[in-house]
């Protein structure tokens, strides 16, 4: 088979990996090629409005598995591939020289055994890293059920390493995909988080300890294909953070790619991608804005509401804290007002030492006011000819999202 | 402070500015305006040519520290390279309130003269950013060769990111807007005004990888996320000139299958 047709099979089946970040780790030339920045970077971006940072392609796309919502399920029709180790270091040497790519993305269906794929996938990550030099970033996907061992091999040649959880609960699991189970997907992770803990602490110690996973791991599930709350969704990710110390947790809405009665159907089937921005959104709000799960949604409100985004929903919620006194607030209380992000709220610390802001202050340093104008005050006062009440609030915040949700049009963020 | 105006008359470099600014608070004048020697703008006020003078230059250069801290100097420094209108003015305007204010200016991100300087260097910093990731290099002969078209002078900025990615090789990135070129090889560089450049037609191995490179572009695509404008809001269409995933080949001849053994 012509490595046209290869990159074109193993693309295709990696693509609905929601992850294509080159973030999270600083690492200048050495002797062979390469470098990596902790900003991440983004080299083109695809028709769909998703980054492309890395390859992402599979190894193969040749599994024992039967996932019901996964394009190579073994009892799908698909032609099938798999790379040679040379044949994936030379493509991504040729495209990294290029300026293509910032590095390579390597997952894998399970192909014979874990331990069987996993091992192959090492194979490559060492040949690109060792003969070829290669110091670019490089994210592995560990599979679940792969001796410790191997995993902690493939650790040390990755700066990113992650684990899917596929879908949010333990039931939806063992409908659609038998022959994976909770346990085996929490042990690599739980594996990883330590790995993780214990290189940093070495690394303290003795300079040339050995790397592993510098950039830390990350996760992904699919959204809309199971009947999984917001609130049930935003809880697990809160608990993946805080107890597996992950760096990102990515959502996936759902495409549909399967005629399994357990799935929606597959006709008229819009995949949620409002949803998924909406989960987005809270997930930044966890991960900057010192928000917590339980905040943002309760029992009595499982789902966001689609109208708004989830900071302006909490704010209308609690319009007893509001308005904010833009020069005496502290940095938290900043970050809870609508319209006002990280950048905003710090470079409004730093002007407010020089005098008092005023909201024409407010739109020199950038600040747009658009929403915050009705949760903020500059010296006691409101915005001039400003009446507030929570309806018209509410009104006002849902006409500004209108147009970006018009015609059902997908709006996304991008993914760095 | 009435100091009398004179039109500034400089060679256009950064060392060249910085000798008018030694100038001016040498002789107790404001500039009215700043020109350099290619362009033909006519002015009225009493023109004063400055030669450039490196003495002179370095002793600003080194006073940027002492007087407002290393973040003016980077502002200034970087000031130098965006394509904010009238710069030189803005840069003086900012000198002038960074000499009386000392460090503080830098706090100070409601006054007009230094929030005009910080946008202007927000923007070549993200220009030069995108740039790091749209840049397209092809391979002519062993020399990776690329171009670009910025609208600020993002080649000093972008010098030290390649130097550490490709240690080994040895680059050339040709500026068309600004007409200049960046040479790197084995850890020496120069940015050197460059009139004419143009690309070589790509040929065998290249061709190739161009065309594995577009297959995977346009494989990695959702169909049912097809978003355009959120594509152009992240990389608007003044790059696609220069990146290959939006170019076809002219005139060239069919890619032969691509041997797996290159």
């Amino acid at each position: 088979m012509e490595l046209m047709d290869k990159l074109t099979i193993l693309a295709d089946a990696a693509k609905y990996d929601a992850a294509c970040t080159s973030s999270g780790v600083d690492r200048r030339g050495g002797k062979g090629m390469g470098s990596a920045m902790a900003a991440g970077c983004c080299h083109s971006f695809s028709a769909d409005g998703r980054c492309i940072s890395l390859l992402k392609v599979l190894y193969t796309n040749r599994c024992i598995y039967d996932c019901a919502y996964c394009v190579n399920r073994r009892s799908n029709d698909l032609p099938r591939a798999a790379f040679t180790p040379r044949e994936l270091a030379e493509l991504t040497i040729a495209f990294y020289r290029r300026n293509y790519i910032e590095g390579l993305f390597l997952s894998s269906a399970v192909w014979v055994s874990p331990d069987r794929t996993t091992e192959e996938m090492i194979a490559a990550l060492s040949l690109l890293r060792g003969e070829y030099g290669f110091h670019g970033y490089i994210h592995a996907k560990a599979i679940p059920g792969a001796d410790p061992a191997l995993t902690q091999r493939l650790g040390q040649l990755a700066d990113r390493l992650s684990v899917n959880i596929e879908l949010p609960s333990e039931d939806s699991l063992r409908k659609l995909c038998p022959d994976k189970g909770k346990k085996a997907i929490l042990a690599p992770m739980a594996q990883i988080r330590d790995g993780i803990t214990q290189a940093r602490g070495e690394l303290v110690k003795y300079r040339h300890a050995p790397r592993f996973a510098p950039a830390g791991q990350s996760t992904q599930m699919i959204v809309g294909a199971t009947p999984e709350s917001d609130r049930h969704i935003l809880t697990l990710t809160q608990a993946l953070y805080d107890q597996y110390k992950l760096k990102r947790v990515f959502f996936s809405a759902y495409m549909p790619v399967s005629d399994n009665p357990l799935l929606p159907a597959r006709r008229d089937f819009k995949p949620p991608l409002l949803r998924e921005h909406r989960l987005y959104q809270a997930d930044w709000l966890l991960r900057f804005y010192h928000f917590r799960a339980e905040e943002l949604l309760d029992e009595t409100r499982p789902n966001f509401d689609t109208r708004v985004d989830p900071k302006c929903a909490w704010a209308l919620a609690h319009m007893e804290q509001f308005p904010v006194e833009v020069n005496r607030a502290d940095y938290e209380t900043l970050l809870r007002v609508p319209g006002i992000g990280v950048v905003s709220a710090k470079r409004i610390l730093t002007a407010r030492r020089v005098g008092p802001l005023t909201f024409s202050g407010l739109k020199t340093l950038g600040v747009v006011l658009k929403r915050a104008q009705y949760f903020i005050t500059c010296s006691g006062k409101m915005l001039e000819g400003l009446r507030v009440n929570p309806d018209g609030v509410l009104r006002h915040l849902v006409a500004l999202e209108q147009p970006a949700l018009a015609g059902h049009e997908p709006e996304q963020l991008s993914l760095f | 402070m009435d100091w009398p105006r004179f039109a500034y008359e400089y060679d256009g470099s950064f060392a060249g500015f910085l000798t008018c600014v030694f100038e001016a608070y040498a002789r107790k004048e404001e500039p009215a305006c700043f020109l350099t020697h290619q362009d033909g703008r006519v002015t009225l006020w009493p023109a004063r040519a400055v030669d450039t003078d490196d003495q002179k230059a370095r002793r600003v250069y080194r006073s940027l520290d002492r007087s407002m801290g290393l973040q003016a100097k980077r502002l200034v420094t970087y000031g130098f390279l965006t394509c904010l209108e009238e710069r030189e003015l803005r840069l003086w305007e900012f000198l002038r309130l960074g000499y009386e204010r000392g460090p503080s200016v830098m706090r100070d991100l409601t006054d007009p003269r230094v929030s005009v300087l910080l946008k202007a260097v927000r923007h070549l910093t993200n220009e030069a950013h995108l740039l790091k990731g749209f840049t397209r290099f092809s391979d002519q002969g062993g020399v990776l060769a690329g171009e670009i078209t910025p609208k600020n002078r993002a080649l000093p900025l972008l010098r030290p990111h390649f130097a550490a990615r490709y240690p080994g090789e040895t680059i050339i990135l040709y500026d068309r807007t600004h007409r200049e070129a960046l040479f790197c090889q084995k850890g020496n560089w120069a940015i050197v005004p460059l009139e004419q450049f143009s690309l070589a037609p790509p040929e065998g191995g290249e061709l190739d990888w161009r065309a594995l490179w577009r297959r995977f572009y346009d494989t990695i695509a959702i169909e049912g996320r097809y978003n355009p404008r959120c594509r152009m809001t992240h990389m608007p269409k003044r790059y696609w000139d220069t990146m290959t995933e939006f170019q076809r080949e002219e005139h060239s001849p069919p890619a032969p299958g691509l041997a797996t053994q290159t």
